[in-house]
């Protein structure tokens, strides 16, 4: 689905996003009133330039709409990966893109993510994975590395990953091991609106992922270590 | 009672749980879930590869000057300090326990390359979850220092962690940054970037060009007294999670990218950030180092 169809069933009331090359910004009109729409499109890797901007886009729902709910949309293949990028220090403009969101979600914004098309580590993490809650649409592309790099990687044969992959979902890429490991909360279908409407009608919680992690049988102990570790006594030394 | 070592010794070759003993008040730390818990991960046990009982991450509580902290050091020497389900949920617990404890800060000795590729999946959305607790802690009041020191220094989504921080601590030895020279090397090719190139990485992700930038807060010497006293400088120095705070931040690195933008190694950023003779910069030591940097030095707001 391009970025312009995802738009207007998302929004058929109507929006003003525009492109700036690879990062959509602006605002839709739902059910409920003005969403702020911040994104990257077209699988776009994200450098120094597009965390800045995106953070920029951040502070200025927080400073000029309080209380503005923000829709963050992702499809992206990652950081871009350039000497460039590390010299300029992008993880420090991506962390502060993290900042930015965490500040947006504590002045009472609501933040969706949803992922419309690739979702891979470095642009991914600070955008859509600092969401409240993170939906994808059918078809979505979420993962952290190939089976056959991850066999090169790690030495393990491809056959082996591949059949393990099947009943473990940490390994294996797509939106489905996301659903099981509770990375991805739901996957919205059509209407895309009504699943917008929705979603924004509810409270924004805690990180609940590790929970529903569990829950969906995906990822068994998260929730129960970084509880253990939370509450228990310390132990002598 | 044993003499003091006569050598310094090394924060670098330190396994964590020692560098937190060094680091944390004598006698004060107390390991949440050690070893004896047996927490390790499932999913290495289900490749048939070797676990480790703490899953390569040291949680804790201590005291440091007095005032109660929470700490974590990472393993590097345990699959490169990757973090993986059980490594990343301890993280988060960690932090998690910062909101009700209201502990005078968390102080995260991170050591590692990012994800641990055995656990893609569960790797990645663990490092989230650090990154969202680490954000959630500071938002509520608890100051989170990154110290990075460790043979691997901090790679991958974790590098982005060490910048959700309140503040980051580097030795000059140790290495800080997103996509590190093998990853870029083996997807963008040799001509964008050769990893055996020793002295090329060190320019890059190094401490003294850290430092340089901003990125890095305190360089420090490679030696626990070190980055003790820059802990306990830098739990007084928060930075506060605002409107104001954030638009001075995106002030200052909008005004560093344009400086800097069209530098593509060290030395060129160095010499535009207006070191006179940025050629020397390695050869320094860290007094030498500050004196020559002098006012080119980037300071985060």
């Amino acid at each position: 689905m391009t970025a312009a169809e995802l738009l207007r069933r998302l929004f058929p009331a109507g929006c003003e996003v525009r492109r700036e090359g690879d990062l959509l910004l602006g605002t839709g009109t739902a059910a409920a009133g003005p969403v702020a729409v911040i994104g990257i499109d077209g699988g776009a890797e994200v450098g120094v330039e597009g965390a800045l901007r995106l953070a920029r886009a951040v502070l200025e729902v927080v400073r000029e709409h309080p209380g503005r709910p923000i829709l963050t949309l992702v499809d992206s293949r990652g950081q871009r990966m350039s000497k460039r990028d590390e010299v300029l220090g992008l993880n420090g403009y991506l962390g502060h893109l993290a900042a930015c969101v965490e500040l947006a979600r504590r002045s009472g914004h609501r933040i969706l993510a949803l992922v419309h098309g690739e979702a891979v580590s470095g642009s991914y993490l600070p955008l859509g994975m600092m969401a409240d809650d993170i939906h994808a649409v059918e078809g979505a592309r979420l993962g952290v590395m190939a089976l056959p790099a991850m066999a090169q990687v790690t030495k393990i044969p491809l056959a082996r990953l591949e059949a393990l992959s099947r009943e473990n979902p940490v390994l294996a890429p797509g939106l489905e091991p996301f659903l099981r490991i509770g990375a991805v909360a739901s996957v919205w279908r059509a209407p895309l609106d009504a699943a917008l409407a929705e979603a924004l009608a509810r409270p924004a919680l805690p990180d609940g992922r590790a929970a529903l992690g569990r829950e969906r049988g995906g990822r068994l102990r998260a929730e129960l270590v970084a509880r253990r570790v939370r509450d228990e006594d310390a132990d002598g030394p | 009672m044993t003499a003091p070592p006569a050598v310094p010794r090394s924060f670098r070759e330190a396994s964590a749980r020692r560098r937190l003993l060094d680091l944390l008040d004598p006698g004060s730390f107390r390991e949440l879930l050690g070893p004896a818990a047996r927490e390790s991960s499932p999913h290495l046990a289900a490749l048939d590869l070797p676990v480790s009982f703490d899953d390569g991450v040291v949680v804790g509580a201590g005291r440091l000057g007095g005032e109660p902290v929470l700490a974590a050091g990472q393993e590097g020497r345990f699959l490169g300090g990757a973090v993986g389900e059980v490594h990343g949920a301890k993280l988060t617990g960690l932090l998690q326990r910062a909101l009700r404890e209201r502990p005078r800060a968390v102080l995260l000795l991170l050591d590692t390359g990012g994800v641990r590729l055995q656990e893609a999946n569960a790797g990645i959305e663990a490092v989230s979850e650090v990154m969202r607790a680490v954000l959630s802690a500071r938002g509520a009041g608890v100051p989170v220092l990154a110290l990075v020191g460790g043979a691997w220094g901090c790679f991958g989504g974790m590098g982005i962690v060490a910048r959700c921080c309140d503040a980051v601590v580097m030795s000059e030895e140790a290495r800080l940054g997103l996509s590190g020279p093998d990853v870029i090397e083996a997807s963008r090719g040799v001509e964008e970037l050769d990893a055996s190139d020793r002295a090329m990485v060190w320019r890059t992700w190094g401490g003294k060009h850290r430092a340089l930038l901003g990125e890095a807060d305190e360089l420090v010497e490679d030696d626990p007294a070190a980055f003790r006293r820059a802990a306990l400088e830098w739990v007084r120095r928060p930075r506060p999670l605002s409107l104001p705070a954030l638009e001075r931040e995106q002030a200052f690195l909008a005004r560093r990218l344009e400086e800097l933008g069209g530098c593509a190694d060290g030395p060129d950023a160095w010499r535009a950030a207006g070191v006179a003779e940025p050629d020397r910069l390695p050869l320094l030591d860290l007094p030498a180092w500050s004196a020559a940097v002098g006012g080119a030095r980037r300071r985060r707001p």
